[in-house]
């Protein structure tokens, strides 16, 4: 009996902590298996969903089209997004989008390795639009959430996770830079809030 | 495992020896708790063996039980496993057409708690149910296809019909996240005009009655997403309205302007994409059918959130 292969859920994850995640890998050596990359906090991520302010965006390519975005969490720091002749919908509201503009990205991580040996983790969009900000402050919130939820479970003492020993084993890391992008994109939204209140 | 289930249980098996044995119920409910509490043995194996003990006394076989077999009588939103045996009290809510020889009845049966597919074999040689009516059902077993559970009648089942009226639960479910996807087969579609036939079409063709002229409606499938679990939800024409606006005549007319249906999804991608929802419905396989549609736009307390950052 074939079983419907379950859809990859989107992981919530800021900026700081998504483009740290240079680690990819594949549960099997067959060819058509997914890839994930490993979130330095212990979980795997074969999709995410971010929200955040398009800040520029640019064609890249050389032959053909190949749009670059950026788009930035609340603490300043970028998504790097590309969309190419592959992802022509999400190519198009590149090309269209008049930033600063709040966007949802849904998409793939995808790693890169620069010539002098960096590796880039970017975006590959299967869909960007414009969005509200009260949709990117439930987004703030939520990847706050997640991610002290999966602090928490990293650093539990009774941790048993492959993920989160894959992670240790990975990345030579404290887990307080992730910590303190939590707290600040969070008091980031209160002081909006004050300064709403104040006018 | 409480005392009021050991109690509810051992009152079940009291009424069954009522009239054989001169046993208490507390006599009854002490076994179990036995042993349940000391044994550590299993509910049902407990409730198997302590019958077993009383069919002894009495003398009795196991079929000479009322509802045959011990099977137990289950409600549909409890089936979650394939090969039960298991006996329900349902409505026939719906006869659909028996797609093969070998089917003699399909359909949907719903007792309060939800609806479930059921499949009548032709050689299991049963009575023809009547669409509406209620039935005990003894006898019966569950299978699954997948994810999505079903019951089989077969040569031993038991059909009773009763005098009563059910009043059919619809299982609703609340789902929530961001919409992350809509599906191809979304926005305006054509659908077959064959009577009970409402398959959508595939380039004009439907896959039972081939070329059609198709009738237009309007749907989408989508994904929720919280970041823990996805959901596949469809809203139906009306849902599909509330959700992004658009109407069945403006979808059209979209279509018509731009010689192409597909300008209507797209459209409604761009309005509803990475917005945040929280949807009410029954759920169908796989599916949430979303009846009650919310834009969530306030997030929950970040201030709260932060608190816990803090403490951590």
């Amino acid at each position: 009996m074939s079983s419907t292969p379950t859809r990859e859920v989107a992981r919530r994850v800021f900026a700081r902590e998504f483009n740290d995640a240079t680690y990819t890998f594949k549960e099997s050596d067959d060819e058509r298996a997914p890839v994930y990359v490993l979130l330095p906090t212990g979980q795997r991520a074969n999709r995410v969903f971010v929200v955040g302010t398009l800040t520029e965006t640019e064609d890249v390519g050389e032959d053909s089209e190949y749009w670059q975005g950026r788009i930035v969490d609340p603490n300043g720091d970028t998504f790097f997004t590309y969309a190419g002749q592959y992802q022509p919908d999400a190519a198009s509201m590149l090309r269209e989008l008049d930033a600063p503009e709040y966007v949802a990205v849904v998409g793939k991580p995808r790693t890169y390795e620069t010539d002098d040996g960096d590796v880039n983790v970017s975006i590959r969009p299967e869909s960007i639009s414009p969005v509200n900000e009260a949709t990117r402050d439930r987004w703030v919130v939520e990847t706050a959430e997640r991610t002290l939820e999966r602090i928490q479970a990293s650093t539990a003492d009774d941790a048993v996770d492959e993920y989160v020993e894959m992670a240790h084993k990975q990345y030579d890391r404290s887990l307080d830079t992730y910590k303190r992008a939590v707290e600040d994109a969070l008091a980031s939204l209160e002081a909006d809030e004050a300064e709403a209140t104040a006018d | 495992m409480t005392e009021t289930d050991l109690r509810t249980h051992a009152e079940d098996i009291h009424e069954q020896f009522s009239d054989q044995l001169d046993v208490t119920v507390s006599e009854i409910e002490e076994r179990l708790t036995t042993l349940v509490d000391e044994y550590k043995v299993p509910l049902e194996e407990a409730r198997r063996s302590v019958t077993n003990t009383y069919l002894d006394d009495a003398g009795m076989e196991r079929d000479d039980l009322a509802g045959a077999g011990g099977n137990e009588q289950k409600e549909i939103r409890d089936i979650d496993a394939p090969e039960e045996w298991i006996d329900l009290t349902a409505k026939v809510v719906d006869l659909w057409d028996a797609t093969s020889d070998a089917v003699a009845q399909v359909g949907l049966l719903g007792d309060e708690t939800g609806t479930i597919k059921f499949t009548k074999w032709s050689k299991s040689d049963l009575p023809a149910l009547e669409e509406g009516a209620v039935y005990s059902l003894t006898n019966v077993v569950t299978d699954e296809y997948q994810g999505r559970f079903s019951v089989k009648l077969n040569r031993t089942t038991t059909i009773e019909q009763l005098d009563e009226e059910i009043e059919v639960g619809d299982d609703a479910v609340e789902v929530e996240g961001a919409l992350v996807d809509i599906q191809s087969g979304s926005g305006l579609i054509k659908r077959c005009p064959e009577e009970d036939c409402t398959r959508v079409l595939q380039n004009g063709r439907c896959s039972e009655h081939g070329e059609v002229e198709g009738e237009f409606d309007l749907r989408i499938k989508g994904v929720l997403d919280d970041g823990e679990d996805v959901h596949e939800v469809i809203f139906d024409q009306e849902a599909t309205e509330n959700l992004t606006g658009i109407g069945l005549e403006k979808a059209k007319e979209m279509a018509m302007d731009a010689l192409d249906t597909s300008v209507v999804a797209d459209e409604m991608r761009g309005k509803t994409l990475g917005r945040y929802y929280r949807v009410s419905g029954p759920t169908l396989g796989r599916y949430v059918l979303a009846n009650e549609v919310e834009l969530l736009s306030k997030p929950a307390d970040p201030e709260a959130v932060l608190i816990q950052a803090r403490s951590i």
